[in-house]
């Protein structure tokens, strides 16, 4: 509850990731869940620099937008109440300014110009990493994502939804899934997506992380997360019936503890794949990613 | 603009036809235009009930009242093109285009009658084949249609290709009377009017029907090519097949943002209209206004990807339709400025129709800045797909477009009908409106910014809190509807007679020195402009 209200507060202002970006977890046991909160105002936290960099560019705009909006209002304002026909019932006839005209075609231009230098800026660094240290492949499905791992070895995984009777206490609904995505905190991580049906999209707000999942297409972006948490993201384009459930859950965990997870994934998920599907796995769940991956 | 003309009061040799060749036959562009009205009402009011039966599933979590996805889908869909292509068109371009553009430019009626009424005759069609989508089930792909879940193999039912069909048709009716809509404003304009006297209205219902006639076929062929896919094995759109998906996207929004234009510009013509009658002034930098319009729909051309930031399009290509949709802002903003400037120094009526428009500029300018947030590709990323662009083109549309239409339903309800409304309730349904839609929409921004998805059935619990907000302001805003079917009452059955020019000397154009409401025929000799 007093997260919550230190965030309204904080939303009103315009300043909420900003000031609780940066603040350790306020859930008392083992990872901090960073997803939506109750009455948010503002965007999530930021968990990625992506994600910081977006929260301040935004921040930006917002002032600027702002300061328009409430422009435009005081004008309307004094308008209604000072030529108002009971009180200015001779109208002037002027409808030609030249100077005034040039200057409302000129200054929205100077602030376009304030607005898109810090713009261009963000779009080409959240385009993607060149120097990943670790490469995951994410594929949409009807209705869930299939997670792997193509330079770690045979690592390929489903993540679905946990249904509401599943639920442990404090695991939030439709936003949990069974097997997360698990990445190592402070590593770039290249991240491929397609799909294997329809369009999906890939959408994790407080990692700042959203790309369309399409079929025959692979796209690709990047993440580093900068603390460990868990990451709530759900899919951000219609896919058919059951487009709300299949969330995307993602735990980041130090380096250590990943390499841990890597060796135990290895055994857990092999097993799951089945004998039968090992060989063609081998072949494009390894290879060809690799390929993809350095196209 | 001052014009000479003939008085018709003399009208009772006025020839009318009888019920069916008046109204099923017609070739008169004022009943056409009423025709295209009443339409735009059923469809509106039906595609408001789909929105209150979205609001009511969306109150809160766990909603039970939609009980599948699939449902869900079909009903996001059905809304959606409901109120573009069966509501605000219909309104701005068949309703008041077709009454105001021969009245306004002195012609005696539209330049192809015949044309124009297959205009209107395609529209119900189109309207039962999209119905036939939604009540099928069969159509839950939202309005932007993108394959693969368009697909037959996504998609089976008969009820896709209903709906696919219904946009053809709908978009041949468009395609019509836009040809219809500049060969007159080209060829019919009174002796003496020339393009720069011409009323701001008609010069926005120009941009509007070119933007039509340039945008319209590139939907038709990327509809024509998923008919394909889905009926007849050809792979445009299937990726197995060597098709792409994403050039689908291109096809779409190639003509979806010159769409959103086109549900606009008619709209900042009335805005234009509305703000000088009741400021008592001429408007303010009426080149300027022309030429944004212009501007707008020129830009609106070259912007289309700034809808696909997260499809994967080279970071160089996102970086220049980033650009391209920034620089939209600017004659945006010369038309808000130069209405305010209309204003200033004006003898201003806070009449019904002058609350709209002034409403109109408010929100329109809300919508319009958070359009500048979405055209930066860096913040996209994150509120792509998401309520904040629900709220975003609801503010410049369901506030914005549907604003102005009322303002022009107001100013010119006396003209068309000859019945005044009423002044009271004509302000209880405004204010009930702004009230409703600021609590519906607005709300939607922060669940955009926290990251709530669109075409979501059911949601996590933390988005609770203002999504029943949003509801009940959506409830409110579908009361505001009744009040003005009861202000539609009032006003069929008044008795009141109207004078020819009943706002007084602020209204100036042509269409305030016919009567109220026009002879069958006017115009039968032409005004001269001065």
């Amino acid at each position: 509850m007093k997260g919550l209200w230190r965030r309204l507060a904080a939303g009103l202002l315009g300043v909420a990731p900003v000031l609780l970006g940066g603040l350790p977890a306020w859930a008392a046991d083992k990872l901090p869940a960073e997803g939506p909160v109750p009455w948010e105002m503002g965007m999530q936290p930021a968990a990625s620099p992506v994600k910081a960099e977006i929260i301040s560019l935004h921040h930006l705009v917002l002032v600027i937008i702002t300061a328009i909006t409430l422009l435009v209002g005081v004008l309307l304002a004094v308008v209604i109440l000072r030529f108002r026909a009971s009180k200015h019932p001779n109208p002037s006839r002027t409808s030609h300014n030249t100077l005034l005209e040039v200057a409302w075609t000129l200054l929205p231009v100077l602030i376009l110009i304030v607005i898109a230098i810090p713009s261009f800026r963000l779009v080409y660094y959240e385009d993607r990493t060149r120097d990943a240290d670790l490469t995951i492949k994410v594929t949409g499905h009807q209705w869930y994502w299939e997670y792997a791992y193509p330079d770690k070895g045979n690592i390929d995984f489903n993540s679905n939804l946990v249904q509401d009777e599943d639920l442990k206490p404090g695991q939030p609904r439709l936003l949990t899934a069974d097997n997360k995505l698990v990445l190592p905190v402070g590593k770039n991580v290249r991240i491929l997506i397609t799909s294997g049906d329809v369009i999906h999209s890939f959408f994790i707000p407080s990692l700042g992380v959203q790309r369309y999942a399409i079929p025959g297409r692979m796209i690709e972006t990047w993440v580093r997360i900068d603390h460990p948490g868990i990451f709530y993201g759900e899919c951000n384009q219609v896919c058919g019936m059951n487009h709300s459930r299949m969330p995307i859950e993602i735990e980041g965990v130090d380096p250590k503890q990943f390499d841990a997870w890597l060796t135990e994934a290895k055994t857990k998920y092999a097993a799951d794949a089945g004998p039968a599907l090992q060989p063609a796995r081998e072949l494009t769940g390894g290879v060809r990613q690799v390929a993809d991956a350095g196209r | 603009m001052s014009a000479t003309t003939h008085d018709h009061v003399h009208d009772h040799h006025d020839h009318k036809p009888g019920f069916v060749a008046r109204w099923l036959f017609s070739t008169n562009h004022k009943d056409i235009g009423t025709l295209y009205l009443i339409f735009a009402v059923i469809a509106g009011v039906t595609g408001g009930i789909l929105s209150m039966i979205m609001r009511a599933q969306l109150q809160h979590p766990h909603g039970t009242i939609v009980t599948s996805g699939q449902e869900w889908n079909t009903i996001v869909t059905a809304h959606g093109l409901i109120m573009i292509f069966f509501t605000v068109m219909p309104a701005m371009i068949g309703g008041f285009g077709n009454w105001f553009i021969p009245l306004m430019i002195g012609a005696p009626d539209m330049a192809f009658p015949r044309l124009n009424n297959i205009s209107f005759w395609l529209l119900p069609p189109a309207f039962i084949l999209v119905m036939t989508g939604l009540l099928l089930g069969e159509s839950g792909t939202g309005w932007t249609l993108y394959p693969p879940l368009s697909n037959s193999m996504y998609e089976p039912g008969i009820g896709m290709d209903c709906t696919l069909f219904a946009l053809h048709l709908a978009g041949a009716s468009s395609l019509l009377g836009s040809i219809n809509f500049i060969t007159t404003i080209f060829n019919m304009r009174a002796p003496g009017m020339t393009l720069h006297k011409m009323p701001l209205f008609i010069w926005s219902e120009l941009v509007t029907a070119f933007l039509l006639v340039l945008a319209v076929p590139v939907l038709a062929g990327a509809i024509t090519m998923l008919i394909c896919d889905r009926n007849f094995g050809t792979a445009f759109f299937d990726p197995a097949g060597g098709g792409d998906p994403v050039l689908f996207q291109h096809l779409f929004w190639f003509f979806g943002h010159p769409e959103v234009y086109i549900m606009i510009l008619p709209g900042f013509g009335i805005i234009s209209h509305v703000i000088s009658t009741f400021s008592r002034k001429p408007v303010f930098g009426y080149l300027g206004m022309a030429y944004a319009m212009v501007a707008i729909g020129v830009v609106g051309f070259v912007v289309w990807a700034h809808h696909m930031f997260v499809s994967g399009i080279d970071v160089d290509t996102r970086a220049y339709f980033m650009a391209a949709t920034l620089v939209i802002a600017v004659p945006t903003g010369i038309k808000i400025f130069s209405w305010i400037a209309t204003m200033w120094g004006g003898a201003i009526e806070l009449t019904v129709p002058m609350l709209w428009a002034i409403g109109f500029i408010f929100l329109f300018t809300i919508g319009g800045v958070t359009g500048v947030v979405l055209a930066n590709a860096g913040i996209d990323q994150i509120v792509h797909n998401t309520y904040y662009v629900i709220a975003h083109f609801h503010y410049v549309l369901s506030l914005g477009a549907v604003f102005s239409i009322f303002a022009g339903f107001y100013y010119w309800i006396g003209k068309m009908s000859g019945h005044q409304y009423p002044e009271f309730w004509g302000k209880v349904h405004f204010w009930m409106t702004f009230v409703g839609v600021n609590l519906t929409f607005f709300p939607m921004h922060f669940l955009g910014l926290a990251g709530m998805p669109r075409r979501y059935p059911d949601y996590p619990e933390a988005f609770a809190g203002w999504n029943a907000v949003s509801s009940f302001g959506a409830y409110l805003s579908g009361l505001s509807v009744l009040v003005f079917l009861y202000v539609c009452y009032r006003t069929f059955t008044s008795t009141e007679k109207l004078a020819p020019n009943y706002w007084g000397e602020g209204a100036t154009t042509l269409e305030w020195t016919v009567s109220s409401p026009p002879p069958f025929h006017t115009f039968e000799e032409l005004p001269r402009i001065r």
